[in-house]
């Protein structure tokens, strides 16, 4: 394992690990204990971006935060502050029994596997509120479309990649849609915005069933 | 309340604040003013503190008026700005009478006006900021003729006697602003890298508020293959598929899977919020 920091302006540096699994882990760790000064904590793919306000948290301060922090300690810390959710889903999306055949399983078992997964939010990509969602449970990697749809309805529930999301509004989009539920995804006129934040651990049930 | 009753809106015209840091985690992106040292400047002009919602005019042909006497400041762009036909310094207060008509003509140096009135634009904040972001659609909606917009109550600070900084347009010549390396320098050839800073760059007529594309020579990469998106900053030059860079600007997707080969300061996006397109800008070492 190794981490690498790489520069990104004077007021931010990008930090680059060996897997998605260090970044969660590292990610945890750098939200549990936030400096004065710490602007924003930005998860991606393989990346944590860290940005100050140089004035209140010099760059060079900010990187000796980061390095200083163990990846080993960080993989053992539970999942911080991001809580966790429930989500509702109907199972009826467009593409559920064709993402199943393409995995080799029905779609009752799809949707099994969907719902005994414990995912949590890994990122937010593609747009504010849209959650990458990961799990250990979940050995599957779908394809994505070979052309977007032009219009997903907000609320679809998908699968892309070794990722689980849903749609926050209506947008173009490349993921398989296997659901829809009706959970506040993004709301900017919230207290609390964004269903899904990063760490944030999510659940989906069958709508209707207890 | 004193109101402001537009009449024409030009080709753009969005309320901007400083924007709302902090937020990159859940896929926004900061947004506020492009050009933020003329917003923070009009704002002082009038007595407002920095971060007070002015208006974006891109381009010119904007005209409002004041229900009630008022305060203004025009800063960025540089053109013929009038109250009542009269034409005002730019980049100085001024008052408005009841009733009275602003008219901001066509940009002649820059590309966006910044309008401030004294008490800033009370239009609701969303998530802590009353800017426009285009590309989310976070904020109030852009500007239309007959929209009527709300000035908040005066600030304790009184307009200021005496300007406090020399002004000076927009150059409307060649433009060259600071790089900082980013973090896939090393993606690139050498070639590229001296390229970047040797090359005479155009501002393509790709350019918005959440990106400004070049025009000029390829950038190639030494390290081909695709990167997993990562989060950018304002000012990431990202360089995309055929080699040609873009600015990323307030308004940009929070993560970008092309490469960044460089990075610009704060102060030289102000330079480039008001580059127009065809202009000339180069890159130096910062």
């Amino acid at each position: 394992m190794s981490r690498r920091l790489l520069p990104s302006g004077d007021a931010a540096l990008l930090v680059e690990c060996d897997s998605l699994d260090e970044v969660l882990a590292l990610h945890d760790a750098l939200a549990a204990e936030p400096p004065a000064g710490l602007v924003e904590l930005v998860p991606a793919a393989r990346t944590v971006l860290v940005a100050v306000d140089p004035d209140r948290l010099p760059l060079e301060s900010a990187a000796t935060w980061v390095r200083r922090i163990p990846i080993e300690a960080a993989a053992r810390r539970p999942g911080h502050v991001a809580g966790e959710v429930t989500v509702d889903v109907v199972y009826d999306g467009d593409d559920l029994r064709s993402t199943a055949a393409l995995l080799g399983i029905s779609a009752e078992e799809l949707v099994a596997r969907h719902q005994a997964a414990e995912w949590r939010v890994a990122f937010i990509g593609f747009a504010p509120g849209f959650g990458y969602l990961v799990s250990d449970d979940w050995p599957f990697e779908v394809p994505r479309l070979d052309a977007p749809r032009p219009r997903v309805p907000s609320g679809a529930v998908a699968l892309a990649g070794t990722f689980a999301g849903v749609y926050p509004r209506q947008s173009p989009g490349g993921w398989r849609l296997i659901g829809r539920t009706e959970a506040p995804l993004w709301d900017p006129g919230a207290p609390s915005p964004a269903l899904f934040v990063p760490g944030r651990r999510v659940r989906f049930t069958e709508a209707g069933r207890p | 309340m004193t109101r402001l009753t537009v009449e024409a809106s030009g080709a753009l015209t969005l309320v901007e604040d400083l924007g709302r840091p902090g937020l990159a985690h859940l896929g926004v992106a900061g947004s506020g003013a492009l050009d933020r040292a003329a917003l923070a400047l009009a704002n002082r002009l009038v007595g407002n503190p920095d971060g007070a919602a002015g208006l974006e005019i891109l381009m010119g042909g904007f005209r409002a008026r004041f229900d009630e006497g008022a305060w203004i400041a025009v800063t960025g762009a540089w053109g013929r700005v009038t109250l009542d036909g009269r034409r005002i310094a730019p980049y100085t207060a001024a008052r408005a009478l009841a009733g009275a008509v602003l008219e901001l003509g066509p940009a002649e140096r820059g590309a966006r006006y910044v309008l401030a009135v004294r008490g800033g634009i009370d239009e609701p904040a969303t998530l802590g900021s009353r800017s426009r972001d285009t590309l989310s659609a976070i904020g109030p909606a852009p500007v239309a003729e007959g929209r009527v917009l709300e000035i908040g109550g005066a600030p304790a600070a009184s307009v200021p006697l005496l300007d406090r900084e020399a002004a000076f347009p927009p150059p409307a010549g060649g433009v060259t602003v600071a790089l900082l390396p980013g973090p896939r320098a090393d993606w690139f050839t050498d070639a590229a890298r001296a390229t970047l800073f040797d090359a005479a760059w155009r501002l393509s007529g790709q350019a918005d508020r959440v990106g400004a594309r070049l025009d000029g020579p390829r950038l190639e990469r030494r390290v081909p293959g695709e990167l997993a998106s990562e989060a950018t900053v304002p000012g990431s030059m990202q360089v995309a598929g055929d080699g040609r860079p873009t600015i990323l600007l307030a308004d940009r997707p929070v993560t970008g899977g092309y490469p960044v080969v460089a990075i610009l300061s704060p102060a030289s996006l102000d330079a480039v919020a008001q580059l127009r397109p065809g202009q000339e800008v180069r890159f130096r070492h910062a």
